[in-house]
């Protein structure tokens, strides 16, 4: 929209160039024009070329570096152009995808784990941010920068500290063990532990062992019975953290799309006889859309990329690997650059369908509870 | 969940009886307060156990320090010797050098580009415009391996060139910088033109100080960005001597290492926490709301 403007404030100038053009004055200032114009052509240029030369070395040229370094097998050593690099077309993805195998089976327990944290995060964090500002934002309410803040400040803070933080809470005899016995349950081991909140639930509906079907069946190398195996208890702190981080933010950008809805449409609707859930429901959340698309999209992004909380919190123990964490161990640990490099360009593929996905829903229902 | 959003519903009117009015603002008190407890909760607890000596953090983990110790703190400041301490000066300064630089770097260019896309017309201008928005879309975390290829090969790990280069251009900033460029005055830039002052002169002596509270906003959150960044550091470098408070604090990895030494730990937590939340009170006011719009594209 801005754009627009500038561009219009540039036609209004050419409008008056041509008007003029009769007179040599004109002509005179026509071709001052046309020279300012150039010089601005390159100033523009010279104000945006640093942030060209740095997005080109440090992240387009690395990005074509590492689609390179996809198909090969360079481990570090040497170049990765040199002619002692094996380069083995798509073997790294299809070792990742299609062929069975060790490093097929971790990836897909590390997307069954990134997947119950995005579809447990994504709407806790924001039904709860959803919660506290329609709460903020009411009119007679006193204090409420101080709850504002309150809210925002694990938002501010370094992931890794706040990670310390709760591996301090968590730890067995850790401030939630003590929370936990007061009201009498024993101490739970919340780090390293890979039991899966799933397998609990089926365990107290009476199903211990996987039924034969979900035993025999598998995706991606793994049995539909480890795919349900829900979270496990170390990414349910790691939920805990995010939805703890993420949802100050987020309750800061719905606030301020509440605040422009003007007082008067509420009172309007009283009036008219609504009753408050009706309201929230036809009205507020109606004009709230926006808002809240943005907060779910930013909310799939960030839960696809989660990495700080995991290398703090449990280093992968406990069927806490993700995609993104894989990533990184896989390149960084065990010096596959070549895979990694594969897995880097999937967990770019999932966040795009993902956001694709998720923007194509908010636009097709018009309705967003 | 839904409960609370329930609830939360039937506080939007304002047309209650009293008594009715006076149950919700107890009920919305009561929720808020209960919130503030959980969100501050932990940072009064790390608070607590900083003071605390190592036993007592582990045989009482929630409560009051008693014995109440300084010992933590005394070994963090350096007043009796720990190998933590002499690390934790290091961190420090290097977790300030790297957030200078970045910052000024961000800010200056994330001005510059912010103004040529707002106001100069340039040749291609549209397509940089394209390709900052598309930067925007690229997720941090696929650039973790892609980046260290590059590093590895100019050769430049384990250095700070390496850690700050990479991360002076935020394209959010340029387009927040853009976005408020836009919305002020063209006139005053107009007039200074017709009087003969260049491009580079109309920007810095009028367009940028007309900017200030954006310059403020963007320069508190990348220090704030900075200050706080992990992984891009986790894989510049790999010797001590370079790690910032965040990685030198992620050599504690889920407690270990430390000889569950919690109130050291704590206390190094907070030491990295605190200044941001400083940072972020003393300019609090030209926020509200702000921090959030920058993320809104």
């Amino acid at each position: 929209m801005s754009i627009a403007v500038s561009e219009s404030v540039g036609a209004f100038a050419d409008a008056g160039g041509s008007e003029l053009s009769a007179s040599d004055a004109a002509r005179e200032a026509r071709k001052s024009l046309k020279q300012r114009r150039r010089k601005e052509g390159m100033m523009g240029w010279l104000f945006v070329s640093p942030v060209l030369i740095l997005l080109t070395v440090f992240l387009i040229i690395p990005i074509l570096l590492a689609l390179y370094v996809s198909f090969t097998k360079w481990n570090g050593q040497g170049g990765p152009f040199s002619d002692k690099v094996e380069r083995v077309g798509l073997k790294n993805y299809k070792d990742l995808l299609v062929n069975d195998g060790l490093t097929r089976k971790n990836f897909a327990s590390a997307l069954r784990n990134n997947f119950y944290f995005v579809i447990l995060v994504v709407p806790l964090q924001t039904l709860l941010a959803l919660a506290l500002a329609l709460i903020l934002n009411q009119r007679k309410l006193k204090a409420k920068s101080f709850f504002r803040t309150a809210f925002y400040i694990p938002s501010l803070s370094s992931s890794i500290a706040i990670g310390l933080i709760f591996v301090f809470l968590f730890s067995n005899s850790g401030g939630i063990n003590t929370i936990v016995g007061w009201f009498g349950i024993s101490p739970v081991q919340w780090v390293n532990n890979s039991t899966g909140l799933g397998h609990t639930l089926f365990g107290l509906a009476g199903i211990d062992k996987a039924p034969g079907f979900l035993a025999n069946n598998d995706v991606l190398g793994m049995s539909l019975w480890n795919w349900l195996s829900g979270p496990s208890t170390s990414m349910c702190i790691i939920i805990i953290l995010a939805i703890w981080t993420t949802s100050g933010t987020f309750m800061l950008l719905l606030l301020a799309g509440l605040q422009t809805i003007p007082h008067s449409i509420n009172e309007a609707a009283a009036i008219d006889g609504a009753t408050r859930r009706q309201t929230l429901r036809y009205l507020t959340l109606p004009m709230l859309k926006k808002q809240i698309v943005l907060v779910v999209t930013l909310g799939l992004i960030g839960t696809w990329q989660v990495f700080d909380q995991i290398y703090i919190m449990s280093d992968g123990a406990g069927e806490t690997t993700t995609p993104a964490y894989l990533t990184y161990t896989t390149g960084m640990r065990e010096g596959r650059y070549g895979a990694a490099s594969a897995l880097a360009f999937i967990v770019f593929a999932i966040i795009l369908i993902f956001t694709a996905v998720q923007r194509y829903i908010g636009r097709e229902k018009g309705d967003v509870a | 969940m839904s409960a609370t959003t329930e609830e939360t519903a039937s506080t939007i009117g304002d047309q209650d009886s009293p008594a009715a009015a006076a149950t919700k603002k107890v009920v919305s008190y009561g929720v808020l307060t209960f919130f503030a407890l959980i969100y501050l909760g932990p940072f009064l607890v790390s608070l607590a156990a900083s003071f605390k000596t190592p036993a007592s953090a582990v045989s009482n983990p929630l409560g009051l320090p008693n014995p109440f110790s300084t010992s933590a703190w005394k070994e963090l400041f350096g007043f009796t010797d720990s190998v933590l301490t002499i690390k934790l000066g290091r961190w420090t300064l290097n977790s300030i050098l790297v957030t200078a630089c970045i910052t000024v770097g961000r800010v200056g260019l994330a001005s510059l580009a912010g103004y040529a896309l707002a106001r100069l017309k340039f040749p291609g201008r549209k397509q940089v415009l394209g390709l900052i928005l598309g930067v925007m879309m690229v997720p941090g975390v696929v650039l973790l391996i892609p980046r260290f290829l590059v590093l590895k090969q100019l050769d430049i790990r384990n250095t700070y060139f390496g850690m700050i280069f990479p991360l002076l251009v935020d394209c959010a900033a340029i387009f927040l910088m853009k976005q408020n460029f836009e919305a002020l005055p063209i006139s005053v830039e107009e007039a200074a033109r017709i009087d003969g002052a260049s491009t580079f002169r109309t920007f810095r002596s009028i367009v940028l100080p007309m900017a200030r509270p954006s310059l403020i906003a963007v320069t508190v959150l990348s220090i704030q960005g900075a200050w706080n960044e992990f992984t891009m550091f986790l894989v510049a470098t790999d010797r001590p001597e370079f790690n910032t408070l965040t990685l030198g604090l992620s050599q504690f990895q889920g407690g270990r290492g430390s000889g569950s030494n919690y109130p050291l730990l704590m206390g190094a937590a907070l030491v990295t926490t605190i200044p941001i939340i400083i940072v972020f009170f003393t300019f609090q006011r030209y926020f509200n709301g702000d921090a959030a719009a920058g993320s809104d594209k």
